[in-house]
């Protein structure tokens, strides 16, 4: 080992990117482009449900039942239907995707026998917005139920109040139900897989497609050497944009950040010698670029988003997947990378996760370095 | 100019293309393996439904009523009853360490305001890291939380004047959700998962396809053949056109066959949608392959594109809750057009009739991405 030949690989490795200004930018961007999306743009509540309304009653009280989803939030009425088929034309064109229909007699069902039944059509090939959105329907009708039954007591004498249950909820750790807060750590963990695993695939299959590997192979540099200089780069570039992405969540953002900043960036470093390791395995092993960046696409980025707990929540998924995301790096990085953010929890109760990310770490380091031997062919 | 020349040397491109991408098995497992895995991995592990919320309840009125409500939640498929505590510290406790997301106390007194006709309160401490979930569960107590008032009602008429028990007014909603009765997630991710992998996969294709000569050199030698521009570019772009057909049809088979997606619309509208679709993402992969010099270049360049692209074209969260700029925005994404015709064939089966507009919108993002990378990729190469 020298410590020259390294930094010669590394001046080699920061001259090829600095040459290329615009993947530097479009690098440290993408975790800003991401955050503001998700703090702007994408939105995981469901609100405004587009609703279209069918009062085939078209009396008072069917009226004033109505009016009732037109003060939330969580509908929007964009359409007064007048029959079926037009229901069916605007969930077919998309213009809502929700209906609700009061059917005939309404008014006179709920004086005669007390029941009265309302229909609510969904348009389920969002099958996540119809399930929230018959909650929230369902949530209307009830305090409706609720209003006139204490009415009708009222009116016969049977006291003033309905009993009911009402939960106050105290949500800890993300007081305002953020989405923002929630994703944060999702985006870094993201992001560090993007830049570690994406790049890094890329720079021993260049080497080899171009031809420069024989170059590389003759001169007296390691193997070792080669592997130390031509991550470190990439090793810095990830931790400045895990900086950029977390200062911007906590000071732009206002996502609050309440454990330490150490164990942030201690873990941070390990997953990124996680993600790096195994971009420089796959570049070693696939040698064309676009194998390589297939490969890191499916064994990075892709397990990152979907499997980590990001944004599907893992306890929720078949056995069999959560089985697999056991063996995930991402999967404990984002955790605590949660707890670090919203929970403050101490280091001590995060030793679970960080011992496995360190024990997953070594095994790539020593895989990627292994991987690669120097010789031709 | 000889059409009969032309099309010979087009023919001769796409032979050198296919044989280039088909050469070796490593790279012809690339076409169409990832796109296999990460259909199957979504469709298994993209779940939005939250059930079994794990949750801990302190029952400090252990009454009648208040066991009553307890077992209402141990009922219900939306809740686990992870521990029944036996005071107030070992709530904190569990949410600190993550042992349930939800802590359910039943003050002393609870009955008795029931009985009195009041409302109850029940405190509850929720871990909100994830926000999403908190939600979704916080909505689910308040739903278990009204049927037992509503029965707890039902049966204190019943005992003041049970003559009046089958006039207490009521109305319930009676949900019909269409074209997905069973709520399935996989219904709803399967059509979408198929425009963003066609997406990701065939504008990296063209991508990396031109760009490659590029970097390692062989465009000048293809230049000074006879070919001309165009006929380069159509016999590039055409084997990619194929693959990304052949995909569409793998990847629509799995999702109906394996995982039991309709497919009601017609079979012609699909392929009429997938192919202006892939049109579009050719496009798009040429127009990246003229801002490129090297192979990195142009995959980070497509990155850059593409998250954008997927977070804002209404596959995993609803348009409609955007806010009213990016919904505008949305119109010049040609995947939101896909995301949306895909599902609306999938399952609502609807025809042209519909869906003409957004293929309309899909088909003219084609033409200007098509257009607009010819006229650049002439610059490009002298």
């Amino acid at each position: 080992m020298s410590w020259t030949r390294i930094i010669a690989m590394t001046r080699k490795e920061v001259l090829q990117i600095v040459r290329d200004p615009r993947s530097l930018l479009i690098i440290l961007v993408i975790p800003l482009v991401q955050l503001f999306i998700f703090g702007y743009a994408v939105n995981l509540d469901v609100k405004h449900v587009p609703l279209c309304i069918y009062d085939r009653d078209g009396t008072q009280t069917s009226q004033d039942f109505l009016k009732h989803f037109q003060a939330t939030d969580y509908f929007n009425i964009v359409r007064v239907s007048d029959s079926y088929s037009d229901i069916v034309r605007n969930i077919d064109h998309a213009v809502c995707s929700v209906a609700v229909v009061v059917p005939p007699q309404f008014a006179e069902n709920l004086q005669s026998s007390g029941h009265a039944s309302l229909q609510a059509i969904l348009d389920a090939s969002d099958s996540n917005s119809a399930s929230i959105g018959i909650g929230y329907a369902q949530a209307i009708v009830q305090s409706y139920s609720s209003e006139i039954q204490i009415a009708w007591q009222q009116e016969r004498g049977l006291g003033a109040g309905v009993p009911s249950v009402t939960f106050e909820p105290r949500t800890w750790f993300n007081e305002d139900l953020e989405s923002m807060a929630n994703l944060v750590p999702g985006v870094v963990a993201l992001v560090m897989a993007v830049v570690g695993a994406f790049l890094t695939s890329l720079t021993i299959a260049r080497e080899w497609e171009r031809g420069t590997m024989e170059q590389l192979i003759s001169t007296p540099v390691g193997k070792l050497e080669i592997q130390i200089g031509k991550l470190f780069p990439y090793f810095v570039i990830g931790i400045a944009d895990t900086a950029i992405c977390a200062g911007t969540a906590v000071w732009w953002f206002g996502v609050p950040f309440r454990g330490s900043w150490i164990v942030l960036f201690g873990c941070s470093m390990l997953f990124l010698l996680v993600v790096l390791s195994l971009g420089y395995y796959i570049s070693v092993t696939a040698r064309s670029q676009l194998g390589a960046c297939q490969m890191a696409l499916l064994a990075t980025f892709l397990p990152t988003f979907l499997l980590s707990g990001f944004i599907f929540p893992i306890d929720q998924m078949p056995i069999v997947v959560q089985w697999i995301t056991a063996i995930l790096p991402a999967r404990y990085y984002v955790s605590i990378l949660r707890n670090v953010f919203l929970k403050g929890t101490e280091v001590r109760l995060l030793a679970g996760d960080i011992f496995v990310l360190a024990a997953i770490a070594v095994a790539l380091v020593a895989l990627a370095t292994r991987s690669f031997q120097k010789r031709l062919g | 100019m000889n059409i009969r020349e032309a099309i010979e040397r087009i023919r001769q491109m796409m032979k050198k293309e296919f044989i280039e991408t088909l050469r070796d098995p490593h790279t012809r497992w690339l076409l169409f393996g990832p796109a296999l895995i990460q259909m199957v991995i979504f469709g298994y592990a993209a779940t939005m439904e939250i059930k079994h919320v794990s949750l801990a309840v302190l029952d400090q009125d252990n009454t009648q009523e208040s066991r009553e409500l307890v077992s209402h939640f141990s009922v219900s498929r939306y809740f686990r009853i992870a521990k029944y505590a036996a005071e107030r510290d070992e709530l904190r406790k569990g949410i600190d360490r993550g042992d349930f997301l939800l802590a359910v106390e039943i003050d002393s007194g609870f009955a008795q305001r029931l009985r009195n006709g009041q409302g109850a309160t029940v405190q509850v401490i929720a871990d909100s890291s994830n926000s999403n979930t908190a939600l979704v569960a916080l909505g689910y107590l308040s739903q278990v939380g009204a049927t037992f008032a509503e029965e707890f009602q039902i049966d204190r008429i019943h005992r003041i004047a049970p003559q009046l028990v089958s006039f207490v007014p009521q109305v319930d909603l009676e949900a019909r959700p269409w074209f997905n009765e069973g709520l399935l997630s996989e219904w709803y991710f399967v059509p979408g998962v198929l425009g963003n992998l066609m997406l990701i996969l065939i504008m990296n294709l063209t991508a990396f396809a031109v760009v490659r000569e590029r970097e390692i050199g062989t465009l000048e030698q293809v230049m000074v053949t006879p070919i001309r521009r165009w006929e380069f570019i159509v016999g590039k772009t055409v084997p990619f056109f194929l693959i990304g057909c052949f995909d569409a049809t793998m990847l629509t088979l799995i999702g109906t066959i394996w995982f039991g997606v309709p497919l009601r619309g017609h079979i012609a509208v699909l392929a009429i949608g997938v192919m202006v679709f892939l049109l579009a993402a050719l496009g798009l992969g040429l127009l990246l392959s003229t801002m490129a010099a090297t192979q990195q270049q142009s995959m980070i360049t497509a990155f850059f594109f593409t998250m954008p692209m997927t977070s804002l074209s209404g596959f995993g969260t609803p348009i409609s809750s955007m806010p009213p700029f990016f919904q505008k925005l949305s119109y010049f994404n040609p995947l939101r057009h896909v995301v949306l015709i895909l599902r609306s064939i999938f399952l609502k089966g609807v025809g042209l009739d519909v869906l003409w507009p957004n293929m309309l919108l899909m088909a003219g993002f084609a033409f200007l991405m098509l257009s607009v990378s010819v006229l650049r990729f002439r610059k490009s190469v002298e």
